[in-house]
């Protein structure tokens, strides 16, 4: 029984369930890597409410809830990829480019509508594939790689459309902007499809095998290729599953604004890797969640909206939101030196 | 275990004969044999460059000879891959890297291997059974006494260096049914937790698994090894007990300076060259 005679006061054996169910839950909650954006979001709510008249209204929230979608979904796959170690900077044209995509397709040509968002979303899971084939068949960085997909995937769209933004009038590509009255609030079926897929990205995440592995990539390839895992096809998977929400992102886009815009969301992108820091995923990889980027999307965007209502120049909003992700990363590199003893 | 070694020689559990290996013009292993037995620490000892890695990673399944062959059992096997290997029960823990920090212990006890939910919940939606998985990790570290750990689900970025090694070590003894291959366990630890490490090969074998420990540290291997597999120049020279022989003595085999006790073996491919 040296092992245990030797160390630090081990007060119970790894076997038993402690009984102290309270103690538990206030170390969880101490503990827990969302606990900082969800109070930063609480504070940032309560000055609002304190200092304009507007800002928590039904109609307010709604539109705060409405706005979130496009980063919404964006930052959901970038999640995943982050949570790899990697990072996604094409996320944001990739969607629009799925957008100009459907758009296009759907004017005069006949095609079934239903074709056309399949073949706008398939447009963005093959570009996600794309990503994830060059990052792990030629072994490159993933911030060079969507760095150099950004540009072409931008350039595409522009090429596409000659440059040029057009209406979109399908009812099944505008869909997303019908809404559902709950209490005073009033959701768009894109805010409730944007929570679904986060729930099913949690739950995949976290509830699964693929999840596991996805976490033990991002933190240590070497532990987890040494435990049988193929690290590659499991980072692939990773875009894969990316470029799908990169393509609901581009329904969700046509839903706010039923226009397919090649210049539209040119700092998505930033704007999604912002919710994801802020949100509590680390930038090292192998810790996070998408609960956390759901709380960093909407601070992003309360930040934005209050602002706004409390007549603060626009630009102070970047200021805002750029020191948070200062805040955001240097706690994550604090909390990970003191675990690391 | 030392009562029924007898008389009739126990068949090895993990055994290979003649082991060639080359890269290039560089021979690694010379027609290598190896044995380990039923419930003994074989340690593996080797000065740098005598092929002692390249014949662990062939016993993991890391590597394929280009002759010779693996015994198991008395049986002839072929790894493909270190999953071929463990599939038959050898399990590997390597000097560092084999944890991923950032996930608790249960979950790395598990990696690659977890558990899923019974049912609909298991097969269709791929839920896994943490609850199950958690309690039987927790399980596998009080089979050896580590009980140091406030719980299973606390990640191992917070132990220290030899509670880490001490759940890679017993994510190896419960999924290692036949063999348990240590390379350096303790390379990366203070002479305290090495302590505790070996400790823990010892309560590995007592629960009848074989342990192989690769190790450069002598006072280490006198300490818990029941018999030491001396390597040098590419194959196997000698066979020891510590009890019938010396630390200096060991040393002195493996740079040369005395013979080994085993003889070259004859080889069918020898062409006097």
């Amino acid at each position: 029984m040296t092992i245990s005679s030797v160390t630090e006061s081990a007060g119970t054996p790894a076997a038993t369930d402690a009984p102290d169910r309270w103690g538990r839950l206030g170390r969880s909650i101490a503990g827990s890597r969302i606990t900082g954006p969800g109070a930063a979001l609480a504070i940032a709510v309560v000055i609002f409410w304190a200092i304009t008249s507007t800002f928590m209204t039904a109609s307010n929230v709604s539109l705060i809830l409405q706005q979130s979608v496009v980063v919404g979904m964006l930052a959901l796959g970038q999640t995943v990829v982050i949570i790899t170690a990697g990072i996604d900077l094409a996320n944001g044209a990739i969607a629009v480019l799925g957008t100009v995509v459907m758009g296009k397709l759907a004017i005069g040509s006949g095609h079934p509508e239903l074709l056309v968002l399949l073949v706008g979303i398939g447009v963005c899971v093959a570009l996600g594939g794309l990503s994830g084939g060059i990052i792990t068949r030629l072994n490159l960085p993933p911030f060079i790689v969507t760095l150099g997909l950004l540009t072409i995937v931008s350039a595409a769209a522009r090429l596409y459309t000659k440059s040029q933004s057009f209406p979109v009038t399908s009812p099944l590509l505008t869909w997303l902007h019908w809404t559902v009255s709950i209490g005073s609030l009033q959701l768009t079926y894109g805010t409730l499809l944007m929570i679904g897929a986060y729930l099913v990205v949690g739950y995949l995440l976290t509830q699964t095998g693929w999840g596991r592995h996805v976490f033990a990539a991002g933190n240590s390839p070497e532990a987890a290729r040494l435990a049988g895992i193929k690290v590659k096809r499991v980072l692939l998977s990773v875009y894969l599953l990316a470029g799908l929400c990169y393509g609901i992102a581009a329904w969700e886009a046509l839903g706010r604004i039923p226009v397919a815009d090649p210049s539209s969301y040119s700092s998505a992108n930033l704007d999604s890797i912002t919710a994801v820091v802020i949100g509590g995923t680390s930038l090292f990889g192998g810790r996070g969640g998408v609960f956390g980027t759901l709380i960093g999307t909407l601070i992003v965007l309360v930040l934005r909206n209050g602002l706004t209502q409390a007549n603060i120049d626009s630009l102070y909003q970047d200021v805002a939101t750029g020191a948070l992700v200062i805040v955001a990363v240097a706690v994550d590199q604090l909390v990970r030196r003191r675990q690391q003893r | 275990m030392t009562a029924s070694r007898s008389h009739e020689k126990p068949v090895p559990v993990l055994a290979a004969r003649g082991l060639v290996k080359r890269f290039g013009h560089v021979t690694a292993l010379d027609g290598a044999d190896f044995d380990v037995l039923p419930g003994e620490v074989l340690a593996v000892v080797g000065d740098n460059g005598a092929g002692k890695s390249t014949l662990i990673k062939i016993l993991a399944g890391a590597l394929s000879p280009d002759s010779g062959e693996l015994l198991m059992d008395g049986q002839r096997v072929t790894f493909k891959n270190p999953l071929d290997a463990r599939r038959q029960g050898i399990e590997t823990v390597y000097q560092d890297l084999a944890v991923a920090p950032a996930l608790d212990i249960a979950t790395n006890i598990f990696l690659g291997r977890e558990r899923r939910s019974p049912g609909f919940v298991g097969a269709v939606l791929r839920r896994m059974d943490t609850k199950s998985m958690r309690a039987t990790a927790a399980t596998a570290l009080t089979d050896l006494g580590i009980t140091t750990a406030r719980s299973v689900t606390q990640p191992v970025e917070t132990l220290s260096g030899g509670q880490r090694q001490a759940v890679a070590v017993a994510r190896a003894a419960a999924w290692g049914k036949r063999v348990v291959i240590m390379d350096e366990p303790t390379a990366a630890l203070g002479v305290r937790e090495s302590g505790q490490v070996l400790e823990l090969i010892r309560r590995v074998r007592d629960h009848g698994l074989p342990v192989v420990l690769i190790s450069h540290n002598m006072p280490q291997i006198f300490e818990v090894a029941d018999r030491i597999h001396i390597h040098r120049l590419g194959r196997r020279v000698a066979l020891v007990r510590p009890q019938d022989s010396t630390m200096s003595e060991v040393v002195s085999i493996m740079t040369g300076a005395l013979p080994g006790n085993e003889a070259a073996p004859p080889r069918d491919d020898e062409d006097g060259s």
